[in-house]
């Protein structure tokens, strides 16, 4: 049986009235590539928040290796090794690439404050490491060549890059992603997807939110369908482009293309 | 390169008494270096994360009041027959304590208001000014109130071997502020180039995305607050032992407002805006004064001020930087990845 890394077990958000998710129950396998998908407005990213500690959920419980993250704070549910992007790109505008690495690095270089101030050794080696580190992570991500440019200044695509680069440098066990591609061209979701395997390779569980169907088959393990709050189905990426009760919330939602696109790519 | 210029000024600095002979501008110097090392932790905080404390005074006046008292000693009722007495100490011991005292009422005021966000910091620090000008002007048995704090002991210091050295004239403070605005300088500069430094600046640029990669936001900007609040009471110290008598119009908010301009004209986040800014802004009124009447110097003084910023919105030192191609003063920007590598190869 397959160690459980993150669990969702009876969540419901309401917004005053507004349920956003009602009884959310899911999990994620170590080392998967789960992928949460659905029609605009279904819940994914509010699902998100909760699960990073952004949003306290009227109820239910989040659980993150065992450990449930009730009242636990963003920072602390990050120190944990649960690393989340956002949806609307977000980078560090006024820092360059490679500076926008150093502070993702955060989590790597404590030190206590007198060690930072007086430069002690133990301070310089720390320091070493993570610009190493940084460098390293800037050409993985395949930025070497605008690492020193304002990261406000970056394409699209490109910011999406670096805000994927600065939460590996937060060094995730598990790896919340939310719409990674969106924005991107053909080519760079490309490259985006080798990405994705090379970090689940490297031992990160992966969780995908997006709307990029044919990229969602290709790269997932396994697929969670939520619609107005609501899992309506779960599995691998074959059973959910058959799955009668997705292709209805996809063209309840007159997206009817989606499905056609779905069933090319079948 | 940067290092150069910094080891340039301050040589210049260190040479000022030996050529400079006038009581009148050492002594401006003096008070201005004081008020450079009060902009200079200001700017910790609105420079490097972005909060701004308009109560900034309250803490260089803690600072003034616990040096004048630890070195005065005091008496004072409590209740009934109960006194609390204290018997004077040196006053360098008030100068640490000053620092420790302030530090923690900037820990008590970072702590109340980072929890909470928002406009909330300008707020606390604002009231927390008024409140303890209001005790120091009220607690008459401990400051005196109006009447002063007076006779403050000059600060020694005990040489190994050569007894002790009482720094009474311009000539000792001059270099007692220097040596303490340099120490300053040269801490806020490490802490800012950490990863402390670091996490502020994430949580100024975007604070969600900094707390999703685990920077604690209370604990940065406390620091912060604690860091800046002690460094503002060193000079509180330093200013209490200098002028030798304090009243509780040390606490007035025009000296917060002229720190928060040494910092903005100077260049906010950056490390040597407050020097630039605070030479000018310091000086200035030395050499108006004989020039013109007090209305037409402080029209001059908003003037200065408007065209320094109207030119260089940034202020001096950024728009300076940014003009002769430098990297972003103060900030942690790198001149390159291949650059960062060989340094880290040379620190090997
Ligand atoms: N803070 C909030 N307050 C009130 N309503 C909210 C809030 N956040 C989200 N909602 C509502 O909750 C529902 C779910 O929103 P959510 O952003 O999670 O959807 P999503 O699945 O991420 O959609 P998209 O694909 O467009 O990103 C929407 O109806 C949204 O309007
Ligand atoms: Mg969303």
């Amino acid at each position: 049986m397959a160690e459980t890394v993150l669990s969702i077990e009876h969540v419901a958000v309401h917004f005053g009235g507004l349920v956003a998710i009602s009884d959310m129950n899911f999990h994620v396998n170590k080392g998967e590539i789960v992928s949460l998908i659905g029609p605009n407005g279904a819940g994914k990213t509010t699902a998100f928040n909760v699960m990073t500690g952004f949003l306290t959920p009227t109820k239910g419980a989040v659980k993150y290796c065992g450990a449930d993250l009730k009242g636990k704070k963003p920072h602390e549910i990050a120190d944990l090794g649960l690393i989340r992007t956002f949806q609307r790109t977000s980078v560090f505008p006024n820092d360059t690439v490679y500076d926008n690495v150093l502070i993702g690095l955060h989590r790597q270089g404590k030190l206590r404050l007198a060690e930072a101030i007086l430069g002690l050794p133990r301070a310089r080696a720390s320091e070493k490491a993570q610009r190493a580190r940084a460098a390293e992570l800037v050409r993985w991500i395949g930025l070497e060549a605008r690492a020193n440019d304002l990261a406000g200044s970056l394409s699209y695509g490109e910011q999406r890059l670096v805000g994927v680069a600065l939460a590996l440098a937060a060094q995730p066990k598990m790896l919340l992603m939310d719409e990674p591609v969106s924005g991107m061209n053909a080519s760079e979701t490309h490259t985006f997807v080798q990405l994705i395997r090379k970090i689940r390779d490297s031992g990160v569980t992966i969780l995908l939110v997006e709307h990029d169907m044919p990229m969602v088959m290709s790269v997932s393990d396994r697929i969670v369908v939520l619609n107005y709050g609501r899992i309506i189905a779960e599995g691998p990426p074959d059973d959910i482009r058959r799955n009668p009760a997705v292709i209805e919330a996809y063209l309840g939602q007159s997206a009817k293309d989606v499905v056609k696109e779905v069933a090319v790519h079948a | 390169m940067k290092q150069i210029v910094t080891l340039l000024c301050l040589a210049f600095f260190v040479s000022v008494p030996m050529w400079l002979t006038d009581p009148y501008l050492l002594n401006a110097l003096i008070t201005t270096g004081i008020f450079i090392i009060g902009a200079m932790s200001l700017n910790l905080l609105l420079g490097f994360t972005g909060q701004l404390s308009l109560g900034h005074i309250a803490f260089f006046g803690i600072g003034a009041y616990v040096s004048a008292l630890t070195s005065l000693g005091f008496d004072v009722p409590i209740h009934g027959d109960f006194h609390i007495v204290h018997v004077p100490w040196p006053p360098i011991v008030g100068f640490f304590l000053a620092i420790v005292i302030s530090g923690f009422c900037g820990y008590l005021v970072g702590r109340l208001s980072f929890s909470v966000r928002g406009a909330y910091f300008v707020i606390v620090t604002i009231s927390f000014a008024e409140v303890v000008r209001l005790v120091a002007l009220n607690w008459v048995e401990l400051t005196q109130g109006p009447l002063a704090l007076t006779n403050i002991p000059s600060i020694t210091i005990g040489l190994p071997g050569l007894g002790y050295l009482v720094l009474k004239t311009k000539f000792h403070n001059y270099y007692l502020v220097l040596a303490v605005a340099a120490i300053s300088y040269f801490l806020i500069s490490r802490l800012v180039h950490s990863h402390y430094g670091r996490a502020m600046r994430g949580l100024m640029e975007n604070e969600t995305l900094a707390v999703a990669v685990g920077i604690n936001v209370t604990k940065t900007l406390t620091l912060a607050a604690v860091i800046s609040a002690g460094i503002a009471g060193a000079a509180g110290s330093l200013y209490a032992h200098y002028i030798r008598i304090i009243d509780p119009d040390v606490f007035a908010f025009i000296s917060t407002v002229t720190m928060v301009i040494m910092v903005v004209s100077g260049g906010k986040g950056s490390l040597a805006g407050p020097v630039v800014g605070g030479v000018i802004f310091g000086l200035l009124p030395v050499f108006l004064r004989p020039i013109m009447p007090p209305e037409a110097q402080w029209i001059t003084y908003g003037v200065v001020l408007i065209v320094i910023l109207f030119v260089m919105p940034r202020g001096i030192v950024p728009s300076l930087a940014a003009k002769l191609g430098l990297a972003r003063a103060g900030g942690t920007r790198r001149a390159s990845i291949a650059v960062s590598e060989r340094t880290v190869e040379e620190h090997a």
